[in-house]
């Protein structure tokens, strides 16, 4: 366990540290900074002080884990109304990667009503050495405590370094639980996993709205929670040779019982807002008519995403304000955006300048919204987007 | 009804930049206010009192800087207001964090129900709710966006997860956090700070909390660490993809696939 110790003799209090320190952490006292509850033990004030007064000091450990206890890697496989989660063939791909790295096995759990041996057995193909089942039909709905018993109890058998649940509404209501039971780290949302020879999970995870990367370590608890976003990590590919099987779990009564009824479960239909939207794409001007604007409808769905448009659109009756993207609309911040014959006016962009990858496609060379595109078309929207309708792979399952 | 609300205050902008020739952060502006996201809870938590009579809490950890948040929050309407300040505390993850909230919730007294928002603008986890319901060992739902109906033993509420609604009813006492979009937040009202100007807030330290369990506080408590920040790598580059439109259309989607915004080959 490290800390932050000051040498207040070394101190000259010129107050650098203070100043450069992310978190607001430090307050000057009589002699010399003192740390706060918002230290974070990012290290900057340790780079920053020129006296070399700020060390990072190890603390004798209070209890020592033995590491070695704790092998391989757990994912948990999420189901939701009996579906398996894509995710989870993204968390078995990048659990066999990690698992490479360090000789170590890879484990699944699932839990849920009927139905839930059946989906277990879909994860053999993809190289998993085991998957737990746990099917009850007092587990149909989500209920975040009872869904923990469970998978506590797997955990407390198998004993894995590594547990990976997938970053949704349901892995992320049910991970923190998991975290304080066995009192160990839970890393949120990681956007990337490394193994160390030592099994040390590396994750990264964005902090500050995305504006910095941070590398976080649980170098002294097992087992080690990370969830992981949706759609950043390689899906599993399937093994010539599966070798895994099945194990169908005891449920004791206690693992069901719960302070919560589930009522009623719906299948969603209603729209994501676009804010929500992973994927969008955008008619401007350019699209002219109300074929137009189907043509751009057909590349959202296609993609799995949603229709947007500037104001001029909404303004025509094309499109309505919900969906207007801009300064007296909406800003969005998807991982995806293609614009179709949108200029790119800064009223426009000021809704949408922050996504992760941006394409246009607009017959103007010289249009604006080339300056911000990450990928540049210049050609006539209706060649270059019938053109892409054909080559796509036809919706996916995930249609919403 | 006792009502617990768990607010935060944050900074009052997330843009950080990383001092290129030294290659430590800056931090741009150091205003504070109130977790976006925690003013729906106390929203939620202030129309439950106003239909079903109780008292609303609002509860952080932080410095005690935070007493300029509480006072908003007086402001809104809470009827109480309570800090958990101490230096013990600092270096807190989501384990040590929740810990403590959970032993300051204990330190109250009798809760039915408790409200954290969908997430914080800074720690951004959304882990600390369901992590003080398991701490203090009872039932929650996350990522509710209406509450149907609340009566002495339970509540009922709406979640919606990735493919579905769920309706539940929870046993009280339980927590639950809120969706943003749950209800609008009420401006502070004027009348309100006058008549809360001189209203206390109650301060306590570590020791105070019932367990005084320096071992799972702050720092010492806290098994995740940061190793290193780093700015993110870049999307500045910009790429003009060329030819006939049926070329463009390929390049555009091997892209695509390539950086997994797009199916790329089907599963199963
Ligand atoms: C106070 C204020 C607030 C505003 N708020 C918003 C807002 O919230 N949202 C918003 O969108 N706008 C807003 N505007 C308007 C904004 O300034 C622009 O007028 C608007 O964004 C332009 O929309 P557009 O790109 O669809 O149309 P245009 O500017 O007309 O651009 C159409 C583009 O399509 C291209 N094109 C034409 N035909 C084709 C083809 N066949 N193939 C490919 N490309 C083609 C053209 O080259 C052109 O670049 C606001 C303006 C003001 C003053
Ligand atoms: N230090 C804190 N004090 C009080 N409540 C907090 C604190 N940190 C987080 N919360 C609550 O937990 C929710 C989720 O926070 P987070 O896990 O940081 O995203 C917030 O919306 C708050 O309701």
């Amino acid at each position: 366990m490290t800390t932050i110790h000051f040498n207040a003799a070394a101190c000259d209090l010129c107050g650098k540290c203070i100043e450069k320190c992310p978190f607001d952490a430090l307050t000057m006292e009589e002699n010399g900074p003192k740390v706060n509850e918002k230290c974070r033990m990012c290290g900057v004030c340790v780079k920053t002080c020129p006296s070399h007064a700020i060390t990072f000091e190890q603390k004798p450990q209070k209890n020592l884990i033995e590491k070695s206890k704790w092998k391989g890697i757990l994912i948990y496989a999420e189901q939701e109304n009996g579906v398996l989660h894509p995710v989870t063939y993204e968390l078995i791909g990048e659990a066999r990667r990690l698992a490479a790295k360090v000789g170590y096995e890879v484990f699944a759990v699932l839990v849920g009503e009927d139905g839930t041996v059946k989906n277990a057995e879909k994860l053999l193909p993809y190289g998993v050495k085991e998957v737990f089942a746990y099917e009850h039909p007092g587990f149909s709905g989500f209920k975040a405590d009872c869904y923990a018993d469970a998978m506590a109890d797997c955990i407390s058998q198998l004993r894995p370094s590594v547990v990976l649940i997938g970053a949704t509404a349901l892995g992320r209501s049910l991970a923190p639980r998991l975290s304080v039971r066995f009192h160990t780290g839970l890393t949120a949302d990681c956007t990337r996993l490394d193994m160390r020879p030592n099994t040390d999970l590396v994750q990264v995870r964005p902090a500050f709205g995305g504006n910095i990367m941070a590398k976080i370590l649980i170098s002294d608890a097992r087992p080690q929670f990370a969830t992981v976003r949706y759609r950043v990590m390689d899906k599993a590919v399937k093994v010539e040779h599966p070798a895994g099987k099945v194990t169908q779990m005891p449920v004791s009564d206690a693992m069901v019982r719960s302070g919560i009824d589930v009522l009623e479960v719906t299948p969603l239909i209603r729209e994501k807002s676009i804010e929500e939207e992973d994927v969008l794409v955008v008619a401007g001007r350019g699209v002219k008519n109300e074929d137009g604007v189907a043509l751009a409808r057909r590349l959202a769905q296609q993609l799995g995403g949603q229709l947007c448009f500037t104001r001029p659109l909404v303004e025509s009756g094309l499109g309505d304000n919900a969906h207007q993207i801009g300064l007296s609309g909406r800003t969005v911040r998807p991982k995806l955006i293609i614009t179709c014959g949108v200029s790119g006016a800064i009223q426009f962009a000021a809704g949408m300048s922050g996504s992760e990858c941006i394409v246009a496609i607009n017959s103007d060379p010289n249009a604006l919204i080339f300056n911000i595109a990450n990928y540049c078309i210049v050609d006539n929207l209706f060649d270059v987007v019938p053109a892409m309708l054909e080559q796509l792979p036809a919706a996916g399952k995930e249609t919403k | 009804m006792n009502i617990l609300v768990c607010i935060k205050q944050v900074p009052a902008t997330s843009k950080v930049e990383i001092d290129q020739e030294t290659g430590s952060l800056k931090r741009l502006g150091t205003q504070s206010k109130t977790n976006p996201y925690d003013l729906s809870a106390l929203e939620t938590a202030l129309r439950l009192r106003d239909k079903i009579g109780g008292k609303v809490t609002a509860l952080t950890m932080g410095p005690p800087q935070a007493e300029q948040m509480m006072y908003d929050a007086y402001r809104m309407g809470v009827d109480d207001a309570v800090i958990l300040s101490d230096r013990k505390f600092a270096g807190s993850d989501v384990l040590a964090t929740s810990y403590t909230l959970s032993q300051g919730i204990r330190m109250l007294g009798k809760v039915d129900l408790i409200l954290c928002g969908r997430q914080t603008t800074d720690g951004d986890t959304a882990q600390i709710g369901p992590a003080i319901a398991e701490h203090l060992g009872i039932p929650h739902a996350a990522w509710v966006d209406e509450i149907l109906s609340v009566d002495a033993m339970g509540i009922e509420v709406r979640q919606t997860m990735a493919a579905v609604t769920q309706k539940s009813r929870l046993r009280l006492p339980c927590l639950i956090t809120v969706e943003k979009n749950i209800c609008v937040p009420r401006l502070p009202s004027y009348r309100l700070k006058r008549e809360t100007a001189q209203r206390p807030i109650q301060i306590y330290g570590f020791d105070d909390l019932p367990e005084k369990n320096l071992s799972l506080c702050g720092l010492t408590g806290s098994p995740t660490h940061v190793e290193e920040m780093f700015a993110p790598p870049s999307n500045a580059k910009r790429v003009m993809l060329k030819g006939a439109a049926g070329e463009e259309a390929a390049a555009l989607i091997t892209v695509l696939k390539h950086k997994k915004l797009i199916e790329g080959g089907a599963v199963q």
